[in-house]
């Protein structure tokens, strides 16, 4: 019997070494793995490269994360926001690496990564700081800049059900880069509000197949915080 | 003489006049935002939002708002029937595939050929914030901006060439601001529309870029 869920979140965040690439799902306050990151720095591993759309809000969960050194190099679209204290502080002292990519490019790189598509063409960003140093070329009468995809070891991502085989599903803005991530990590782990039993998800309103989910640990948080 | 210059309320209504029926539309963090409340329900025009969101509907009263339903602003807002959830890479080749008929943008720049200059005031801010903006000039079916003619200081925003790092290049169609509306056309910024009581010769001389009055 398939049975992807685990008993707790220490269980699964096993075996995320260090040195990882870790992709954050959630966009704003929604959809966001909040256990599974603290999870991670209870789990403790180090030198860390993270993706997600902002650099952390606050000094709790990715901004936490990145206060305990354990970040190495983020890569986001939104690094500033009215409350990334902690990110601005190690990045102007030297302690974090930045990528900055324009949102949509991050999104489509990730779904690349999880597509099997080494790299593609797009025109966002030529002729921009962001395009500088990259591989252009004209297709179809318009420059456009070669952007390499970018998979993860590990995606923590939310969803609002799931069952044992890992079908998910989310909700409302809650979607977000969740379905994204999930394809493009060789290792994803999900948090559900809702458990699921296997066969009464309607299969034309699974969103996230099982097959692109590793681990799913039940977390019925309630709804996000404004 | 004192001038009339558009509110901002005035200039969203006014560019929202020019939003028909049908279009799908996103409208940038800002100022933009507020072109959603002029146009009237009966007229179905499709909000998008990056994070997913088609066919957005206004705010919701503070006694109904949704935790999981908010904006690329991350604001709280609502669905209208027939609106639809995506993922990012789905709501994104919405706006890469050329989907989307119109987005509007504020700006710090906009140039006579149609640069726009939107998320960085400095080659040296080495951390600034780029969200969805490069892809929304660069994706959408037409590009307007909507912004204040000058700075706090008095300096115009319509340029010759952009001093702040670009967005997108050549991607601006049309400008509405506190004192006029202007199309970019292949002969620069040509005006369309003038705020009440205001000269050309006022409108010019608060203009870095030369104008056609069409």
């Amino acid at each position: 019997m398939i049975d992807k869920f685990v008993r707790d979140i220490a269980s699964a965040m096993a075996d995320i070494a260090d040195g990882s690439t870790v992709l954050l799902g959630g966009f704003g306050p929604v959809g966001q793995p909040n256990q599974l990151i603290d999870g991670l720095i209870e789990q403790g591993a180090r030198d860390l490269t993270v993706v997600a759309n902002n650099a952390g809000n606050g000094r709790t969960g990715l901004a936490q994360l990145m206060e305990l050194g354990r970040v190495r190099r983020i890569v986001c679209s939104f690094p500033r926001s009215a409350n990334s204290t902690v990110f601005e502080e190690l990045y102007r002292a030297g302690k974090i690496e930045l990528e900055i990519v324009p949102q949509g490019t991050l999104a489509e790189r990730m779904r690349a990564a999880g597509a099997g598509i080494g790299a593609f063409y797009t025109p966002t960003a030529y002729g921009t700081p962001l395009a500088r140093d990259k591989e252009t070329r004209e297709i179809g009468g318009r420059q456009q800049v070669l952007e390499y995809a970018l998979g993860g070891d590990v995606a923590l991502i939310e969803a609002w059900q799931a069952d044992r085989w890992g079908n998910l599903t989310y909700r409302e803005s809650g979607r977000n880069f969740n379905p994204v991530m999930a394809a493009a990590a060789r290792l994803t782990i999900a948090q559900t509000q809702h458990v699921a039993a296997l066969g009464s998800l309607d299969p034309e309103a699974i969103v996230t197949p099982g097959i692109y989910v590793d681990r799913v640990v039940h977390v019925p948080y309630g709804d996000p915080r404004a | 003489m004192d001038i009339t210059t558009w509110s901002r309320p005035q200039m969203a209504g006014r560019l929202a006049a020019d939003i028909p029926e049908g279009w799908c539309v996103n409208l940038g963090i800002g100022i933009p935002t507020m072109v959603a409340d002029h146009v009237p329900l009966e007229r179905e025009v499709i909000f998008h939002s990056e994070n997913g969101v088609l066919g957005m509907g206004p705010a919701p009263p503070g006694d109904r708002i949704d935790p999981w339903l908010i904006n690329a602003g991350k604001q709280h807002v609502t669905l209208r029937p027939g609106g639809a959830f995506v993922h990012h890479a789905d709501s994104f080749a919405m706006i890469r595939g050329g989907h989307l008929d119109l987005c509007v943008l504020g700006a710090f720049e906009v140039a006579q050929n149609g640069d726009l200059a939107n998320w960085a005031t400095s080659e040296n801010d080495t951390a600034p914030a780029v969200g969805g903006a490069m892809d929304l000039a660069a994706g959408a079916k037409r590009v307007w901006v909507m912004m204040e003619h000058t700075t706090k200081e008095g300096r115009s925003k319509l340029v010759r060439r952009c001093s702040y790092p670009l967005t997108a290049l050549g991607c601006v169609r049309r400008v509405y601001t506190n004192l006029a509306v202007l199309d970019v056309t292949a002969d620069g910024f040509a005006v369309i529309d003038i705020a009440p009581g205001l000269s050309r010769d006022t409108l010019a001389a608060r203009t870095d870029a030369p104008l056609r009055f069409v």
